[in-house]
């Protein structure tokens, strides 16, 4: 099992670095996701699968479709960026 | 340039030397705080000894968390108003989604209730359920299926206080025979617990869903934005 937790580190690490590296903003959020994932797998053998739980669905789960929706909203052409219906001139 | 990225190289360095100093040096712990919760284990009201932190040895730690998050989406609907959910602004009108919802999201509510439920007596809880809870309706909304109770602002926002109301309530009332703040009857505490963590799991679920109901209208193509918005009156 050490193995497995030096290749999870390193994992970790990787990801993390291509996530802030990364040009791409949509693989930015992928590596994210996947860095979430990953934190999780650390946290259960780290014994503490409580934050694991948390960790995967708040950290990975919800925080990645909102930065996913958020990109999508960043893509648009500005002048399709509507607040309310109706709220544009 | 390389002069500064020198510098820049020299700090993190520097930051890093500190830090692995810092954890090699620390101190020892002065007490043995896992035993002192184990031998506490009894006086909880559960089985499970995070949950016995989180909602009965430091629940004051927890009452702020909560107040934290509702004051955190009081501030998201202060400075955008909810989209209400429409199946034609999620853009994705897949019937397959619709399909698989309808066999997930059973699954979900019972992965959610059971997550609450295990919290008493091993991993889980009100946060996990919560977040569970809120991912089913993450996946209502992308599979357009409306869902008009929550766009009734009254209610919505009555649900977003539940928990911190209940937490707060319970915490006074146990003070009636003149204990301290939020310290439970321990014949009391078990039921207490699970019924601080049923509404904390519904307010934490209802913070996350409308932080994601926040999120502006789905319209990729500015002519068919422009059709909708020539629609709406």
């Amino acid at each position: 099992m050490p193995w497995l937790d030096l290749l999870l580190g390193l994992t970790l690490v990787v990801t993390a670095a291509l996530a802030l590296a990364a040009r791409d903003m949509f693989r930015a959020v992928i590596m994210f996701i996947v860095f979430g994932l990953l934190m999780a797998l650390a946290w259960v053998r780290l014994q503490a699968p409580d934050i694991a739980l948390a960790e995967a669905a708040i950290g990975a789960g919800l925080t990645g479709v909102l930065l996913l929706d958020t990109l999508g909203y960043l893509r648009r052409p500005f002048g399709s960026r509507v607040d309310k219906p109706g709220d544009r001139p | 340039m390389s002069l500064r990225i020198l510098s820049a190289a020299l700090l993190c360095l520097g930051i890093t030397v500190a830090l692995g100093w810092a954890v090699l040096d620390r101190p020892a712990p002065e007490e043995n705080l896992p035993e002192r919760v184990t031998s506490a284990m009894p006086e909880s009201g559960v089985e499970h000894p995070i949950t016995a932190v989180l909602l009965n040895f430091r629940s004051y730690d927890t009452l702020l968390e909560i107040a934290v998050l509702l004051l955190a989406v009081v501030v998201a609907l202060a400075l955008r108003e909810a989209q209400p959910d429409r199946p034609e602004q999620m853009g994705l009108e897949n019937p397959l989604l619709r399909a698989v919802m309808a066999w997930l999201l059973p699954l979900i509510l019972i992965v959610a209730g059971f997550l609450l439920w295990a919290g008493s007596y091993q991993p889980g809880g009100a946060f996990q359920a919560g977040s569970v809870l809120a991912a089913a309706g993450v996946l209502l909304r992308l599979a357009g299926v409306t869902t008009a109770w929550l766009d009734n602002a009254a209610l919505m926002r009555a649900g977003l206080a539940l928990g911190l109301l209940t937490f707060l309530g319970i915490g006074l009332l146990v003070m009636i025979p003149g204990v301290p703040f939020l310290t439970y009857p321990l014949a009391h505490a078990g039921t207490l617990i699970l019924v601080i963590e049923l509404t904390l799991t519904l307010s934490i679920g209802l913070t996350l869903i409308s932080l994601f109901r926040l999120t502006p209208p789905y319209a990729d193509d500015p002519d068919e934005a422009r059709e909708q918005d020539a629609e709406a009156p």
